[in-house]
C-alpha cells in the first residue's frame, strides 16, 4: 500500500538516507526540515546535524537529489518552549533532562506529527536507529552502538502506529556507504552530538545564563558543609570533576549523590554511595503492552542514552513506579527516563524522580 | 502542472529564446575592438536601442545589469552615494514600506553603514502610497534627501503605485526618484518619463532570460557611483564583460512584452477577474489582499481564514498547482510578509495568504484546475490549523 509520508529531514545522513528509502519502497514521500530557532544562527553553528541554515540546505539537496519535494516547517516556537524551557526548568528543579528525548516526544512525534496527519499524510519517518516491529512496538536497532530506542522510549503506541524508522535493520557504516552509492553528499558528515541548542556546548554556561548566579552550599552526606556552588543547576548526578571541594574529611573523592532545589543544596558522597538498586519513576507510558501490567513484572531497564541495561522487577504502586535492580548502577539521575525491555523490545518507560 | 507563480519568473518568450540561442554559439567581447568584437558590440547596441525605444527612453540612458536586484542595489547605493558626496547634507532615503528585498536591504545597510536615514513611508489597507505621504515626508526639508525610491507595482499584493503623482512632487523637489518597474514592464504602460529618473527592469520577470536586467538612467540625473568597478563597461556606471546572448534575448523579450501589452493585459485581467470570483465562490471567507481595481493584471493575492499558507502552498504543490506564499524566500523559513504588515494585515492573516500570478502561458484550463482542487485544500489546511 502506498502511504503519504513526511520525512523530517535534518541535514544528516540518516535521515536523508530513510527519506530515499521509503520514497523506493514506492510510498509518495514528502521532506521535511523542521526549524528549531527563528534565529538560525543561534543554535549550533556548522555541520552538527541539525538547527543551521546550512543544515536546511543539505537537506534540501538530499530531497533534491532523492526527487521528493521539500519543505521547512516553522517549529521554533514549540521547540522553544517544549524543548528548551523544559530543558532549564528540570535543572532549576534538580533534574536531568534528555532533550533530544523531549523533542522525539513533544516536536517531532507529535506537534509534527499532529500538523502532517491534519494534512492528509499517514506516516512521519525518522532517522533513528529503532524499530517497530509488526505488531506496532517498539524494538532496539541491529546496530547497538547507534540504537536510540531509549530517547524514543517516551512515545505511545498510536504515535508509533504513525512512525517509520527505516534505518533500525542497517548497521551506520553501511548506511554511510548507502548514502555515498546513493549519491547524497551528507554521506560524510559528522554526527550530531551533545545538545543541539547550545551553540558552544557549555551547558552549565547556558544555563547560568538563564538562571543567573544562585551560591548555595555543597554538602557532604554526613551533613557537613564542605564547600559552595554559585549554581546547583551547573551539577548532575554522578558528577565528580569541578566540585571545589579541596580536600575532603577523609581524604577521598566526592561525587554529587542528589540536588535539592528549594534549599539549593548539592549533596555529595563517597562513589559506593552512588551505587543504588531502588528507583523510583513516574509518569510511565506503556507502548509495548496492550495494557499496563498489573502483576510485578521482570524485564530490563536502561537508565540513560547508550547506558547500559539491568534487569529489575517493576511494581506498580498507583501511578507511581519501583524499579528494584538486580546489581546497583552508579549515577542515576532524576528526569532521566527508566526505559523497560523484553529483550530487544521496548515495554514501555517512566520518568526517573528517585533513586536510592 | 498548473502554473500560478509567473511573477517569480515566467516562461521564456518563443522570440527571446530564438534572439538568445543565436548569439549563445558566436564569440565576442562588445568590448574588443576587432571584427567579432564589433559584431558582438552591434547586437548589445541594437538591444540597447530596441529597449530604450520600448521603454521611451534614449540609448544612453539604459545600463545592463545581471537583473533586477543588481539594478535596485547600484541606483539605491549608487544614487545615495553620488548624492550624498555631492552635497553632505543629503542624508535621508524615502522608500515605500513594501519595497521589495532588492531596495529594502541596500537602503537599511545605508543606514547601518553610511550614515543614511532610512524613511519608511506607509501605505494604506490596499497597499497604495498617497500622493501627500510622500510630500509629508519630504517636509520642509527636501535639500536633506539623497533619493525617493517607490516599485511601479507591487510583487506581492500587486497594487500600482501612482508614480506619476510621486515623480512630479519629486521632481519639484529636485529630489531623483527610482522605481522598481520589475513586475510592471510590458503589463502597464511604463516609461522613463515625467520626473522618473531611474527605473529597475528584469529580464526573466517579462518572458526574457534569467540573469539579465537593467536600470534605465535619465539623462541629467548625476551618475551613481558603481556598486561594481572594473573595465569601466555600461559608462563607467557597471563594469563586466557585456552577456550579449542574454542581452539580445532580454531586448526581444521586452520588444514583444511591450507591443503586446495591451492585448496581454486585457486577456490577464479577464483571466484573473474570473480567478478571483471563482475562489471567492469555493471559499466564501477569503480575502483579496491589494487595491480592488488598481492592481497588476495577472495578480491575484489572498488570505485564507485559519490556514497556514505554508500549508496550502504544500498541498496545491501535491496536487500540481504551483503558487507562492509571497516573494520566493531563499532563507527557508516564513516571515510574515513586510507588505501585508504595511497595509494593516495582523501576523496571523499575513502567514495565511498566497499568491497566484498568472503570465503569457497562462489559460482558462488552469484557473479552472485551480478552482477544482482549492477547496479541498482549504478543508485540509484548516484541519492543521495556525501553528
Amino acid at each position: 500500500m502506498t502511504l503519504r509520508v513526511l520525512a523530517a529531514m535534518s541535514g544528516g545522513v540518516d535521515s536523508a538516507v530513510a527519506a530515499a528509502r521509503i520514497a523506493e519502497a514506492g510510498h509518495d514521500v514528502t521532506g521535511v526540515h523542521l526549524a528549531l530557532s527563528k534565529n538560525p544562527q543561534s543554535y549550533r553553528t556548522g555541520a552538527r546535524g541539525c538547527c543551521t541554515v546550512e543544515d536546511s540546505r543539505d537537506a534540501r539537496r538530499a530531497a533534491d537529489v532523492i526527487g521528493i519535494p521539500f519543505y521547512i516547517w516553522d517549529m521554533a516556537e514549540r521547540f522553544h518552549h517544549d524543548v528548551v524551557e523544559d530543558f532549564v526548568s528540570e535543572y532549576a528543579a534538580g533534574r536531568t533532562p534528555n532533550p533530544c528525548l523531549r523533542c522525539n516526544e513533544k516536536i517531532k512525534f507529535e506537534a509534527v506529527l499532529d500538523r502532517a496527519l491534519a494534512l492528509g499524510f499517514d506516516a512521519v519517518a525518522t532517522g533513528h536507529y529503532a524499530r517497530v516491529t509488526a505488531d506496532g512496538t517498539l524494538s532496539r536497532a541491529v546496530d547497538p552502538v547507534k540504537d536510540q530506542s531509549y530517547v524514543l522510549g517516551v512515545l505511545t503506541r498510536e504515535q508509533l502506529g504513525r512512525a517509520m524508522f527505516p534505518l533500525g535493520d542497517t548497521p551506520k557504516a553501511a548506511v554511510r556507504e548507502e548514502a555515498a552509492r546513493r549519491g547524497l553528499f551528507v554521506a560524510d558528515k559528522p554526527d550530531s552530538h551533545d545538545v543541539c541548542f547550545i551553540a558552544d556546548g557549555d551547558t552549565r554556561g547556558f544555563l547560568r545564563e538563564r538562571l543567573g548566579p544562585a551560591a548555595g552550599p555543597i554538602v557532604d552526606s554526613t551533613g557537613e558543609v564542605i564547600g559552595s556552588h554559585d549554581g546547583a543547576y551547573a551539577y548532575t548526578v554522578g558528577q565528580r570533576k569541578g566540585l571545589g571541594v579541596g580536600r575532603t574529611p577523609d581524604g577521598r573523592p566526592r561525587y554529587v549523590l542528589s540536588i535539592e532545589p528549594v534549599s539549593n543544596t548539592v549533596t555529595v558522597g563517597s562513589r559506593e554511595m552512588l551505587e543504588v538498586t531502588e528507583i523510583t519513576a513516574e509518569r510511565p507510558i506503556w507502548s509495548g503492552l496492550r495494557v499496563p501490567p498489573a502483576t510485578p513484572i521482570t524485564c530490563g531497564v536502561q537508565l540513560r542514552a547508550h547506558g547500559e541495561a539491568y534487569g529489575c522487577r517493576v511494581v506498580l504502586d498507583g501511578g507511581r513506579i519501583r524499579i528494584a535492580l538486580d546489581r546497583s548502577a552508579s549515577g542515576v539521575a532524576a528526569g532521566q527516563a527508566a526505559v523497560f525491555y523484553d529483550g530487544d523490545v521496548v515495554l514501555g518507560s517512566a520518568t526517573i524522580s528517585a533513586a536510592t | 502542472m498548473v502554473y500560478l507563480d509567473h511573477a517569480a519568473t515566467t516562461p521564456m518568450l518563443a522570440q527571446a529564446v530564438e534572439a538568445m540561442t543565436a548569439e549563445l554559439g558566436q564569440v565576442g567581447n562588445a568590448s574588443s575592438l576587432h571584427s567579432s568584437g564589433r559584431r558582438a558590440r552591434r547586437i548589445v547596441e541594437e538591444s540597447r536601442e530596441t529597449i530604450a525605444a520600448a521603454l521611451g527612453t534614449r540609448p544612453s540612458e539604459v545600463v545592463f545589469t545581471s537583473g533586477g536586484t543588481e539594478a535596485d542595489n547600484l541606483a539605491i547605493k549608487g544614487l545615495y552615494w553620488s548624492r550624498h558626496r555631492a552635497d553632505s547634507r543629503r542624508r535621508r532615503v524615502l522608500i515605500s514600506a513594501i519595497e521589495h528585498h532588492a531596495v529594502l536591504d541596500p537602503a537599511a545597510w545605508l543606514g547601518e553603514s553610511a550614515g543614511a536615514e532610512v524613511t519608511l513611508l506607509d501605505v494604506d489597507q490596499h497597499g497604495r502610497l498617497d500622493p501627500e505621504t510622500l510630500r509629508a515626508a519630504i517636509g520642509d526639508d527636501p535639500g536633506g534627501i539623497a533619493l525617493i525610491s517607490v516599485m511601479w507595482a507591487n510583487n506581492e499584493v500587486g497594487t500600482v503605485q501612482p508614480i506619476p503623482e510621486l515623480a512630479e512632487i519629486a521632481a519639484g523637489y529636485g529630489i531623483p526618484l527610482h522605481t522598481d518597474a520589475v513586475q510592471a514592464v510590458g503589463k502597464l504602460p511604463i516609461s522613463l518619463s515625467g520626473g522618473v529618473d531611474a527605473l529597475t527592469v528584469s529580464g526573466h520577470k517579462l518572458g526574457g532570460p534569467l540573469g539579465v536586467g537593467a536600470l534605465l538612467l535619465a539623462r541629467g540625473v548625476a551618475d551613481p557611483v558603481p556598486v561594481l568597478h572594473g573595465g569601466g563597461q555600461e559608462r563607467d556606471v557597471r563594469s563586466g564583460t557585456l552577456d550579449t546572448p542574454a542581452i539580445a534575448g532580454f531586448a526581444a523579450a521586452v520588444r514583444f512584452a511591450v507591443e503586446h501589452r495591451e492585448a496581454t493585459a486585457a486577456r490577464l485581467t479577464a483571466l484573473r477577474d474570473d480567478l478571483v470570483a471563482r475562489v471567492r465562490q469555493a471559499v466564501p471567507d477569503v480575502i483579496l489582499n491589494g487595491h480592488p481595481g488598481d492592481r497588476l493584471p495577472g495578480n491575484a493575492h489572498f488570505s485564507f481564514p485559519g490556514c497556514e499558507g505554508d500549508a496550502l502552498l504544500m498541498l496545491l504543490d501535491a496536487k500540481g498547482v504551483e503558487c507562492s506564499t509571497g516573494s520566493a524566500c531563499s532563507a527557508g523559513v516564513a516571515q510574515p510578509s513586510h507588505v501585508l504588515l504595511a497595509m494593516g494585515a495582523d501576523a496571523v492573516r499575513a502567514r495565511g495568504s498566497l499568491r497566484f500570478s498568472l503570465g503569457h502561458t497562462s489559460t482558462a484550463a488552469d484557473v479552472d484546475e485551480l478552482v477544482r482542487v482549492i477547496p479541498g485544500v482549504v478543508e485540509r489546511a484548516r484541519r492543521a490549523g495556525v501553528g
